[in-house]
């Protein structure tokens, strides 16, 4: 018996959550950003695995989408995470909390 | 149907006039330039009146009115207003003064106003004026009437108003403003009510336009009763009852003649035109073009006699006590006008119409002499201030002089003979409008003294001006004069106007002598020739109505153009020369009364009640300005406005901060804050599909 769909969706149920209580939790800076790539390729395979099960590639194309924004999210997230390690010498996210730079 | 494209031509010359003043006036600047478009544009106006009346079958010559259809202005349901105007009988009267004094007045202005640097605005609206007078005098109907109506009321408010830096003239521009709109509200609500009657608002048949005449249908109903109650029974009497309020407020009667004195205090011919000869006779114009309408009301038609007989007296009285020579006059019209819808309530429709051109000649006469002795005395008003101006102003002494023996009823100056006419109708009138016979007695007693106190007055006025000594060279000691003419005081010697302003004044004292023989009663005439034609009863008898006892109007009828000899009874002929004898006599009384009085002392203190004008503005004030100033203030601002409205907007703001000032927690600005807010909403919203979907 191979792998099933909810094997699937399982683990991508754990990976979505620890990524969503590791943005929350975390509080240095580049640690949440991974945990929101995290969330992001949790639900890439979910996507993945429904499109196998379904045998519909329309799924798989939609994965490349979410790629290529987490690709562009992350180069300006990391702008953004720059940006504030200059101004505060800090890459902790509370240390960024009074709404302007 | 008499159609002539021409008479548009009336209206809309004096509006291109003002048009071009104000585009093209105001930036060439040149007085020449200015007046000739002012007086062109009117006399084009003139020319066309007095073609279209007189030409083989105009308006004055047939029965027949001359028609101009412009456009169809408003038709909505059964409610019809076209832009057409209308020459008939009446409003070919009309426009032929209205035109030819107003060209006359136009030719004083350019003279008076010279130097003014406000001269293209004044001739712009002065232009306009006689625009918005002419439509409302030619309109085919209420509506058309009705911005006619607005568009003079809008024009002496700016006239009144003319001269900016005054205090004084804008309050009495505001004054006539509000006042007139208090008559006006009567007038609107009546013209409603002659639609509701009648479904029509037009006062002609025009069968090829399918209109039928508001007038025509009213003259088909029966008679209302003569009851108070009628009044307010929403029948013929209200409607002419609510029309009359909106006369009173134009032509200035009691209780809204207030403005008119006041509206002195614009330039001169701005009063002889607008508040002497023509926008305030507006009210007369419109009863008798509803005639039909009030000799169906006979209430209405009481109360218009009792209001105008109380304007003519207690104007009168008030006339004898001023110092201005312009308030004397003001006070004079209105005291004319008094006697116009006396003339009106007893069903003496062509007298009082008879009356109102007779007055356009001499008042228009006594205003521009006054406005040359003004414009001769350097503005000066006072009458205290003048005296002894015989000597100077020769041209203006002997031109008002005929006006008046006009306004006193010197006989053969026209004034004789329209207020003898109205006297004797009011003398003769019917039971028709009045409850008891006595009543006519009484009124021509009222109009008698007023006779008499009008040559009182009159006499005093020039007795003030013209005659004894040059007081002009005593040293004014008025507080307002001693600021700037502390220094050596210059007398400046009056001058005599220039031609420009003196040729209307003998064209206009002509018209003041010989005015009056259009209208020779039959009873005076026929002591001159075996067939005397009263030209004025003539032409208008067709188009008025007549009382009638029984249930059908005279309304156009065909009988009622011929005037036949046989109607003059021998006992009422020789009673009428009687009458018109007493007003002879009562005429050379008051003006021995007012020589033998102000020839030796013209400067006698009269009795301070009437030098305050009865206190009327005060009580006004303390009654009507006043209470409504602190209803306004303490009620309107202070707790509505303060309260509610900004009570309402404060309250609006503060519970918005409040509700900011809670909700702003949740703003930390903790990126893990909002991403768990994020989360639990997410999970939210999960959750709630997940229960309650599927």
């Amino acid at each position: 018996m191979g792998p099933q769909l909810s094997w699937y969706l399982a683990l991508s149920a754990v990976l979505f959550t620890i990524g969503v209580v590791g943005v929350i939790i975390k509080r240095n800076v580049i640690g949440m950003f991974m945990c929101i790539e995290l969330m992001l390729n949790a639900v890439n395979l979910t996507f993945v695995g429904f499109s196998s099960y379904f045998r519909d590639v329309t799924g798989q194309l939609f994965v490349f989408i979410v790629m290529t924004v987490a690709a562009a999210e992350a180069a300006v997230g990391l702008g953004i995470i720059i940006a504030i390690f200059r101004n505060r010498e800090s890459l902790d996210v509370d240390d960024a909390s009074i709404l302007r730079l | 149907m008499n159609e002539n494209n021409l008479l548009s031509l009336i209206i809309f010359a004096p509006l291109a006039g003002a048009v071009i003043n104000w585009f093209v006036g105001r930036r060439v600047r040149n007085e020449r330039f200015i007046g000739a478009v002012a007086c062109g544009s009117v006399a084009i106006s003139t020319l066309i009146a007095f073609y279209l009346a007189f030409k083989p079958d105009g308006a004055l010559r047939s029965t027949q009115p001359v028609f101009d259809h412009l456009w169809t202005w408003i038709q909505v349901g059964r409610l019809r207003a076209d832009f057409g105007l209308a020459l008939d009988r009446l409003s070919g009267v009309y426009a032929l003064f209205v035109t030819f004094v107003g060209f006359l007045i136009h030719l004083f202005a350019v003279g008076y106003m010279h130097g003014d640097k406000g001269f293209y605005r004044f001739f712009a609206f002065l232009n306009l004026f006689m625009f918005s007078m002419l439509t409302l005098v030619l309109a085919d109907n209420f509506l058309l009437m009705f911005v006619g109506w607005e568009g003079v009321g809008l024009c002496s408010y700016l006239l009144i108003g003319y001269y900016l830096d005054r205090q004084e003239a804008g309050d009495a521009a505001k004054k006539a403003f509000i006042t007139n709109r208090i008559g006006d509200w009567g007038f609107v609500l009546g013209i409603m009510l002659i639609f509701f009657l009648t479904g029509s608002v037009s006062f002609f048949e025009k069968p090829e336009h399918g209109v039928v005449s508001a007038l025509q249908v009213i003259g088909t109903m029966g008679i209302d009763p003569f009851t108070w109650r009628a009044i307010f029974a929403g029948g013929i009497t209200s409607a002419a009852v609510l029309l009359f309020i909106g006369a009173t407020g134009k032509s200035a009667q009691i209780p809204l003649y207030v403005w008119l004195p006041d509206a002195m205090a614009g330039p001169t011919p701005v009063s002889a035109l607008i508040h002497a000869a023509t926008m305030v006779t507006a009210g007369v114009y419109m009863i008798v073009r509803c005639s039909a309408i009030y000799t169906h009301a006979p209430t209405a038609m009481f109360i218009v006699a009792l209001i105008g007989a109380a304007t003519a007296i207690f104007a009168a009285t008030i006339g004898l006590a001023q110092n201005d020579i312009k308030k004397v006059l003001a006070y004079s019209t209105v005291s004319q006008l008094g006697y116009m819808f006396l003339a009106c309530g007893v069903g003496a429709f062509v007298a009082a119409i008879f009356h109102v051109v007779t007055h356009a000649f001499f008042k228009a006469l006594l205003f521009l002499g006054s406005g040359s002795v003004i414009h001769g005395m350097h503005h000066e008003q006072d009458m205290r201030h003048m005296g002894g101006l015989k000597k100077y102003m020769k041209v203006t002494f002997w031109t008002m002089m005929m006006g008046w023996l006009a306004i006193s009823g010197i006989p053969f100056w026209a004034g004789f003979f329209s207020k003898d006419e109205i006297l004797w109708q009011t003398w003769s009138a019917s039971g028709f409008s009045l409850p008891a016979p006595g009543w006519s007695k009484a009124l021509w007693f009222v109009g008698a003294v007023t006779a008499l106190l009008t040559a009182v007055y009159m006499t005093r006025m020039m007795v003030m001006t013209f005659w004894g000594a040059d007081r002009f060279r005593e040293k004014h000691i008025d507080v307002q004069h001693s600021e700037h003419e502390k220094g050596a005081h210059e007398v400046h010697e009056p001058r005599e106007s220039p031609l420009v302003m003196t040729l209307p004044l003998i064209v206009l004292a002509v018209l003041s002598t010989i005015g009056g023989f259009i209208g020779i009663p039959y009873a005076l005439g026929s002591l001159l020739s075996q067939h005397p034609t009263n030209y004025i009863e003539r032409a208008l008898a067709p188009v008025v109505s007549e009382i009638t006892t029984g249930g059908e109007s005279t309304h156009e009828s065909p009988n009622s153009t011929v005037i036949s000899e046989a109607t003059h009874s021998a006992a009422e002929v020789s009673e009428e020369r009687l009458l018109a004898l007493v007003s002879v006599v009562i005429a050379a009384l008051g003006i021995g009364l007012g020589w033998l009085i102000f020839q030796k002392r013209p400067l006698r203190r009269m009795p301070t009640i009437l030098e305050h004008k009865y206190y009327v503005d005060e009580i006004y004030d303390a009654a009507l300005i006043e209470p409504v100033n602190a209803f306004s203030r303490e009620g309107l601002w202070k707790i509505f406005d303060i309260g509610v409205i900004d009570g309402f907007l404060h309250g609006l703001g503060q519970v918005v901060t409040q509700t900011g000032a809670m909700v702003r927690h949740l703003q930390a600005g903790f990126v893990r804050g909002y991403a768990a807010i994020i989360l639990f909403g997410a999970l939210a919203v999960i959750g709630f599909f997940t229960y309650w979907s599927i």
